[in-house]
């Protein structure tokens, strides 16, 4: 390549960006819409109710509920509920003695060996709520995409987020103004304009895509890099997962005579005062009603950067404290906060907010990253006459994904509301549903992939979020119209939401519609010769 | 580089030096020159560090991600697909002998 250091890298960056841009857009996508999982999932679930109660409380009711339903279970965990989520989540280990024989209905992991249960704290009884994956189902898009074995999926994202890295990297290489590019917008000269609408896009939130990036390969690089591991402990690589992250090892063993636990509230407030302040965020039982029981509880996510959060470890029978845990060394910490900062679990909403807008950035850029593509590689083929493949095919594909994606997220939640509750397998039909709206909006887009194709499925997709409250209204007690009455600000959010996603999609729909080719310099001399009596009208951009 | 003068080496060359070659194997060397640093990088870095070997494997790892993208960098920044090659191979070899003449950890 005989080009300048800038050329050669504005030529990886494009072919970088181009190559998995349709794939990284359904990834930005799914992550960002992770952002609010809980918020989702509540959505998703308007059977369940809000709840108030919080704390040592709803830790009672919990273990009440496990001495009915899972006596015993070998352990229990329970999550407590906070603001984001209101319900108690709690699942048991079943000893394997009284597993029993899977008879392939079982829910629950490992052929039912773990048991699980949403609990209401104010009333200490189960939820019995609508069969859905809520925002799990994205959180999983994110990284394990659908339909292919997770593994595959696992190498495909971090391929494509290596990509993504590099693309960065060389983005900002490319840029020879990068603080000018910040306040520079010139709408309504076509290539020029979509060029600057990219370098927004990117250099707004500039920081933030290259920490989601690289914290993204991190959150799987066990996977992606285990060269390490087995280099330094080839014979047992679970020791160096022990060496690395374990807090406490295994707890003692059950003593096989029954003994009543200590009260959790005390156990609760001890830790409370252990970490100055900091919440438990939820506990667990090792041997429950054993007098060997041991109990381990773990701080609230939602308070500090890292993922990996301090926990206690205390005698379940006296409440005695046996282990505070070892201080995790320094590339532990590192990798925690790494991970942490990709989750962002500690983020207040004002800090959530900010992330998801910066992950709708994302999503414009690598949209406006492939529109781009297009727009340089049209001129040459209008020369020659006619759309060759490659501009056809990429032209296909971005309509497809930019306008299609959306589609599929807003069908998605209707099938929520829609698909009746009582048909098997309700949560992969929803996901079903998903994939089905993609398929017709990509098929779509591969038969006519022209700018109408552009207008009608941004308002396809326009239309459907706008519907969402609507359909909401009608099919729930949970509508608008009661949610802002109850300031239920997850309920009400969610539907002003898709409001404002339906408005934005329908103002991007009018745009591509009305657009017109900005004329070349010549046709517009050209035309405002021919006009000269009526003034220079044509002449505006 | 000599072009041999009989007519099969000439093509041959001809075809070396078609750019499309250049630019499939420079991205070979990003991508699998690239993943081979990435790796070697991490393991040697878990095995030389003065450091706990658990967090010295933690260590290894951040940085490789890191390494490998910088060889995707260097593939295409290099005056040729030669130099992308044994800028990024040479590196590789050295830190995997290194990984080797330290051996695992005991």
């Amino acid at each position: 390549m005989k080009q300048s250091f800038r050329q050669s890298m504005a030529w990886l960056h494009t072919w970088t960006g181009l190559l998995v841009g349709w794939l990284l857009l359904l990834i930005f996508m799914a992550g960002t819409a992770s952002y609010y999982r809980e918020e989702i999932s509540r959505w998703m679930r308007p059977e369940v109710p809000a709840t108030t109660t919080r704390g040592p409380l709803a830790a009672e009711r919990a273990l009440q509920y496990l001495q009915r339903h899972a006596a015993r279970a070998e352990s229990w965990t329970v999550t407590l509920p906070d603001d984001r989520t209101g319900t108690l989540r709690m699942f048991w280990r079943n000893p394997e003695s009284a597993t029993p024989v899977d008879d392939g209905k079982r829910r629950g992991r490992r052929g039912g060996r773990f048991g699980d249960a949403t609990v209401n704290p104010d009333t200490g009884e189960a939820i019995a709520a609508r069969e859905t994956r809520g925002g799990d189902f994205f959180y999983r898009l994110h990284f394990d995409l659908h339909y292919i074995p997770v593994v595959w999926a696992r190498y495909l994202v971090g391929f494509c987020a290596m990509f993504m890295l590099v693309a960065i990297i060389t983005g900002v290489i490319t840029h020879k103004k990068i603080f000018k590019d910040f306040f520079t917008f010139r709408p309504g000269k076509g290539q020029r304009s979509w060029l600057d609408f990219h370098n927004v896009s990117a250099v707004m939130a500039l920081p933030y895509h290259a920490m989601i990036t690289y914290t993204g390969i991190v959150t799987l690089m066990f996977m992606y890099l285990p060269w390490g591991v087995k280099a330094a402990y080839p014979a047992d690589e679970d020791a160096f997962f022990s060496a690395a992250f374990a807090q406490f090892g295994e707890p003692r063993e059950a003593a096989g005579t029954p003994a009543r636990g200590t009260d959790i509230a005390r156990l609760l407030d001890a830790s409370s005062r252990h970490w100055r302040g900091g919440e438990p965020g939820g506990f667990t039982v090792h041997h429950p009603g054993d007098a060997h029981a041991v109990v381990d509880v773990f701080q609230r996510t939602g308070k500090r950067l890292s993922i990996d959060t301090p926990s206690l470890r205390f005698d379940g029978v006296t409440g005695a404290l046996l282990d505070a845990g070892p201080a995790p060394g320094g590339a532990t910490r590192t990798r925690g906060v790494m991970y942490g900062l990709h989750l962002a679990r500690f983020a207040d909403p004002l800090l959530r907010l900010l992330f998801f807008l910066s992950g709708l950035a994302g999503c414009l850029m690598v949209a406006s990253g492939v529109i781009l593509w297009a727009i340089k590689e049209r001129p040459g083929h209008l020369k020659a006459g006619r759309i060759g493949f490659g501009l056809r095919l990429v032209d296909a594909l971005n309509i497809g994904t930019v306008a299609g994606l959306p589609i599929a997220f807003a069908t998605y939640f209707l099938g929520n509301r829609l698909l009746p509750l009582a048909i098997a397998e309700r949560a992969s039909a929803e996901a079903n549903v998903f994939f089905a709206a993609w398929a017709v909006a990509l098929l779509a887009a591969f038969a006519w992939p022209k700018r109408a194709m552009w207008a009608w499925q941004l308002y396809a997709a326009a239309l459907l979020f706008l519907l969402l409250p609507v359909v909401n209204a009608l099919t729930t007690s949970t509508h608008l119209g009661v949610s802002l009455a109850q300031r239920d600000w997850v309920m009400a959010g969610f539907d002003l939401a898709m409001f404002a996603l339906g408005a934005g999609l329908a103002c991007a729909g009018r745009r591509m519609q009305r657009w017109q080719p900005p004329a070349s310099a010549a046709a517009r001399r050209r035309q405002s010769a021919n006009v000269v009596d009526t003034g220079p009208a044509g002449a505006g951009a | 580089m000599n072009v041999p003068s009989s007519p099969f080496p000439r093509r041959l060359a001809g075809v070396i030096r078609h750019p499309r070659v250049g630019i499939a194997s420079r991205s070979l060397a990003a991508i699998l020159g690239g993943y081979a640093l990435a790796a070697t990088t991490s393991s040697f870095l878990a095995l030389a560090l003065p450091m706990d070997r658990a967090q010295a494997v933690l260590t290894g790892m951040l940085v490789a991600i890191v390494a490998g993208a910088c060889a995707a960098l260097w593939a295409f920044a290099v005056r040729s697909a030669l130099r992308a090659w044994i800028g990024i191979a040479l590196p590789a070899l050295l830190m995997g002998a290194g990984t080797v003449w330290l051996g695992p950890a005991a």
